[in-house]
């Protein structure tokens, strides 16, 4: 064993053994639940325009820093009075774009370049490795931050600050070269366990292709990992969102998760803690559910023997 | 145990757990008597329902005796052993039965009490030495364990002794061994180590769990002399559990053989050996090459597996394999029964022979059986099935 | 010798990643959008004194070579304790003097908090696997499980707001420096370090928790038990060690990890450690400073690699023996 298979095994470590001896374990109601949770702020956050809610830039005045249920607005305002439902719903989006589209980004690129790694090995394999551990040598919140401190600097020639789209491309793009070598390396290194198996054998014998064989043997029995690991990347680039929002370099204009918790802040001494706890909550619910989908990903496909 | 061999004994078979009743001997064999153990079973809670690993097995056992316990894998053998000591897991596990140590029943004793025992009244000795030694552990500490927690002796004391039983187990430069890791011995060297420990409190009761099978053929022998040594010089009873044939042939006073979780036949080892009764122990001794075999003669192998241990079959449990199987065989479980004193064996056609001796055999025990029942209730002290003489004050 | 050898493998390895490392962090200047001193001092080029100034630093970074030169005059300072600077239009603060400050305190927050975290996952672990099945492991596995999906910065600002503040019972910002006075030094760091703590625990609980449930099916620890010692020894003297390799593994790379990795935590409770003054270097623009600290946070995060994979092959005899031939 090295290092570089425990920090994959402990990136894989389930949530808690299965009673049972075999590794299939039923999606329980729990399991239900958190579905439940992320189709329905999936959904909200999808759907935000069209739903009936108020415009989350609008002021009201009267519920400024108060707490859910104040004048019929069920999460309060927040401090200058906008209301905390529509923002957090907003807010959603934001977070949820961001999260999901850099993790994206670390499926496609980093598994792209695990499979190749795995699978054609040699010299390939090892400037891969060298290339996925030199990221992944500089902590990850580090990473994303000076990387989007540097992309998302405005240009000393133009404005003073950059354009909301843009920003919001940085942070996909940082947030995601940060998943790469993470997704590769646990692809490859299922891609390593699985190409040995016989039918790949067989299918290499019988003169296919290699990315014929790649895509259509190898590719489907790696991809639990992948999506196991996938949803604990978003979990991770949710959080990740919210502490760079907090170090001031997250998305100014719009509401996310983590700008919300950010303004909040002295907010927690004028008595109107609800504005750091909700979108806390909505994110603490959120990274629950995902992390124990991946649990259940990963123990029905027992992909730490997988990784191995 | 061995009745054929008991000088004070009274030719009563009452005790070798024929019937499953085990009376206690009367008094010249009383303080030899270390283990009884009556209809035990254990049963392993799993998702595809209860495994029946020890379905109903009695024997017992005396200082200075070895008895040898032979089956396949599966046949439940090790769960046998570790089920009289008490070595199962906590929890999904059930127990029945009767178990008694020097007059103690370990069954209903708590697990505190059992594990006062373990070490010091009995011990065992594991299959691997390389995985039944703790690998991050200097070889020293391992032995000196038990002598400091048990007998609270001082890490000098131990040490010295653990020097002595290295000696004694036959192990050079036995100071350097001491400071050295599991990994760093031979497998021979490591099943001796496991032997010292099994030894250093000086257990009267020592479980021999395949003792030689993950060693070189060479070193088997060795070990095999060393565990008979140590018996005799120790008065210690031994079981011997081994799938092997070879290895209790001359190294034991009684053999059981197990199958699928019973005991089907037993009997002292020179008559096991001469005139077998049960088709499985007589497909098990054919199935051992003799060195006279010519070459290239094919090796006998028991064709079929062995029964499913959650619904085992209704019938001999070993029918669906024997080539002797009648109707009868695949119908009715039989008892254990004695034809022959001493020998006590499980199957309606033995080999060798009549079916009607084993009618007449169970018919025997039955009305035994019912004597001894109904002297019991009768007058409550000295059954009537006992003929000796002397009332064993028990 | 074989042990030589592989050292020296290693030494390469880590050597290559160094260089590539530092290769990238030099390279970040590069991507800042526009002219990099212009954003470095954000005054207009009014009079001849700022723009010999912008010259100066220019040249100074070597920014008109190209990158290859750029980078290797980059390492040389560096490697003798030049790591830029924070420009201003009349003078510069070198960053290694703020970085001196700065890594001892981020050191002190990860190391309290490691040994916090171990002081309390270790026995939870044991005893979780120990009872593995029960209601006590369920209910201390959702727990850990629901403290993992906290996010650090929520339990910070919790913890400051609460305990802090509305309790008053702990500072919640500032630090204090150990020679000073190490009773205030205490009391400023009991909140960073519970916080960073908090997920530490939850992930070292579930990764010795795992590890001792295998190793309690192991024969050795039958082995153990037969010899009628306490259950209390096995679990500790004889499933422990074997089974902790892992989660002490892992605690030694988030040492690395978290020296830098701790930056919202730091930022939160104004501790000046090295993640402080890289959000500072980041508010201010001041990307050479930014880089300097990227590199340091890396070359440290590589450097306690290496000294974790060196030990852990020390550590355990079984692998030593193993990578020895024998």
């Amino acid at each position: 064993m090295s290092i570089e298979t425990i920090t994959t095994d402990v990136a894989t470590a389930p949530a808690s053994e299965p009673v049972e001896v075999s590794g299939t374990r039923k999606l329980g109601p729990l399991g239900w639940v958190c579905i439940s949770w992320l189709v329905a702020i999936v959904g909200a956050a999808v759907l935000a325009p069209i739903l009936p809610l108020d415009d989350p830039s609008e002021s009201f005045g009267e519920i400024a820093r108060q707490g859910p249920g104040a004048s019929g607005h069920i999460l309060g305002g927040d401090s200058i009075g906008r209301d905390m439902l529509s923002r957090v719903i907003f807010g959603a989006r934001t977070s949820l774009l961001i999260a999901v589209g850099a993790v994206l980004l670390g499926l496609l690129v980093g598994g792209f370049f695990g499979l190749l790694a795995g699978y054609v090995r040699g010299r390939v394999d090892t400037v891969l490795t060298t290339l996925f551990n030199v990221f992944l040598s500089i902590p990850a919140l580090v990473l994303a931050l000076s990387l989007v401190a540097v992309l998302a600097s405005p240009d000393p020639a133009g404005q003073d600050s950059i354009s909301h789209t843009r920003r919001v491309v940085v942070l996909i793009l940082a947030l995601g070269i940060v998943t790469v070598p993470i997704l590769g390396r646990i692809t490859r290194a299922s891609t390593l366990s699985w190409a040995e198996r016989e039918f790949v054998k067989a299918a290499e014998v019988s003169g296919a292709r290699p990315s014929r064989i790649i895509f259509r043997e190898v590719l489907p029995n790696v991809l639990p990992a992948m999506m196991s690991i996938a949803l604990l990347g978003i979990a991770v680039a949710i959080v990740a969102e919210g502490s760079l929002a907090l170090l001031g370099v997250g998305v100014q204009e719009e509401p996310t998760w983590g700008n919300i918790i950010a303004g909040g802040r002295r907010e927690l001494s004028n008595d109107a803690p609800h504005i750091v706890f909700v979108p806390s909550a909505a994110i603490f619910f959120t990274v629950l559910s995902l992390n124990y989908l991946g649990d259940v990903i990963r123990a029905r496909f027992d992909v730490r023997e997988a990784v191995l | 145990m061995s009745a054929s061999f008991d000088p004070g004994g009274d030719g009563e078979q009452a005790n070798n757990g024929v019937s499953g009743v085990a009376t206690p001997r009367p008094s010249t064999a009383q303080s030899r008597r270390l283990l009884d153990v009556t209809d035990l079973r254990t049963q392993f809670r799993t998702a595809k329902g209860m495994v029946k690993a020890v379905d109903g097995v009695s024997l017992s056992l005396d200082r200075g005796r070895t008895l040898g316990i032979v089956g396949e894998s599966g046949s439940g053998k090790t769960v046998l052993s570790r089920s009289i000591m008490g070595l199962l897991p906590k929890r999904n596990v059930v127990r029945e039965g009767g178990v008694v140590y020097d007059g103690k029943d370990l069954l209903t004793a708590g697990a505190n009490e059992v594990r006062d025992l373990w070490g010091a009244e009995m011990a065992m000795i594991f299959q691997d030495p390389m995985t039944s030694l703790n690998p991050v552990l200097r070889i020293g500490n391992q032995i000196t364990e038990g002598m400091r927690f048990h007998l609270g002796m001082d890490k000098g004391t131990a040490e010295k002794n653990a020097l002595s039983l290295l000696r004694e187990v036959g192990i050079p430069e036995p100071e350097r061994r001491l400071r050295q890791y599991p990994h760093e011995l031979s497998g021979g060297m490591r099943q001796r180590i496991m032997i010292a420990i099994a030894l250093a409190c000086g257990p009267k009761l020592l479980f021999a769990d395949e003792p030689t099978t993950a060693l070189d053929v060479t070193v088997q022998a060795q070990i095999l002399n060393l565990l008979q040594k140590e018996q005799r010089e120790r008065d210690m009873g031994m079981i011997l559990v081994t799938h092997d044939l070879g290895v209790v042939a001359g190294r034991t006073d009684e053999i059981a053989v197990m199958y699928a979780g019973q005991i089907v036949e037993k009997a002292a080892t020179a008559t096991l050996f001469r005139h077998v009764r049960m088709p499985y122990t007589e497909a098990l001794l054919k199935s051992i090459p003799a060195l006279d075999t010519p070459s290239h003669t094919r090796l006998e192998a028991i064709p079929g597996r062995p029964p499913d241990l959650i619904n085992p079959p209704p019938g001999c449990r070993f029918a669906p394999r024997c080539p002797y199987a009648q109707d009868r065989c695949h119908a009715e479980l039989p008892p254990l029964v004695e034809v022959e004193p001493g020998h006590a064996f499980r199957c309606w056609y033995p080999v060798g022979l009549s079916p009607e001796s084993v009618e007449q055999a169970i018919a025997a025990q039955a009305e035994a059986e019912a004597a001894a029942v109904g002297a019991d209730a009768g007058t409550a002290t000295t059954p009537v099935a006992e003929t000796g003489t002397d009332e064993g004050g028990n | 010798m074989n042990l030589a050898r592989e050292l020296g493998k290693r030494v390469l390895a880590l050597a290559v990643v160094l260089f590539l490392v530092t290769l990238f962090t030099s390279f970040l200047l590069t991507l800042v959008p526009g002219d990099p001193v212009d954003t470095l001092v954000p005054v207009p080029d009014e009079n001849e004194i700022i723009l010999e100034r912008k010259a100066q630093i220019r040249e100074r970074l070597n920014l008109d070579e190209p990158f290859p030169i750029q980078y290797a005059a980059w390492l040389g300072d560096f490697v003798t304790g030049d790591m830029g600077s924070y420009y201003r239009v009349t003078d510069e603060d070198p960053v290694f003097d703020r970085a001196k400050e700065a890594l001892p305190v981020s050191l002190q927050l990860v190391l309290y908090s490691q040994i916090l975290a171990l002081v309390i996952a270790v026995p939870m672990g044991v005893l979780t696997a120990y009872r593995a099945g029960t209601r006590f492991d369920r209910a201390t596995n959702a727990s850990a499980f629901g403290l993992l999906a906290l996010p650090n910065f929520v339990l910070a600002l919790v913890l400051a707001y609460y305990v802090g503040v509305w309790l008053g019972w702990l500072p919640v910002d500032g630090y204090v420096n150990f020679a000073d006075d190490p009773g205030e030094h205490l009391r400023h760091m009991v909140l960073p370090t519970v916080t960073l703590a908090a997920s530490q625990i939850a992930i070292y609980m579930r990764l010795l928790r795992s590890d001792m449930v295998a190793t309690l099916q192991e024969d050795f620890i039958q082995m153990a038990r037969s010899k009628g010692i306490s259950d209390r020894r096995v679990l500790w003297r004889h499933a422990l060690r074997p089974s902790s390799l892992t989660v002490l593994t892992v605690a030694g790379l988030n040492v690395g990890a978290l020296i830098g990795g701790a930056v919202v935590v730091e930022v939160i409770f104004r501790l000046p450690g090295i993640g402080t003054e890289l959000a500072q270097a980041i508010l201010q623009r001041q990307y050479v400073a930014l880089q300097s600290f990227v590199a340091i946070i890396a070359i440290v995060y590589v450097l306690v690699n290496f000294a974790v994979d060196i030990l852990y092959t020390v550590i355990d005899p079984r692998i030593r023996h193993a990578r020895a031939g024998g």
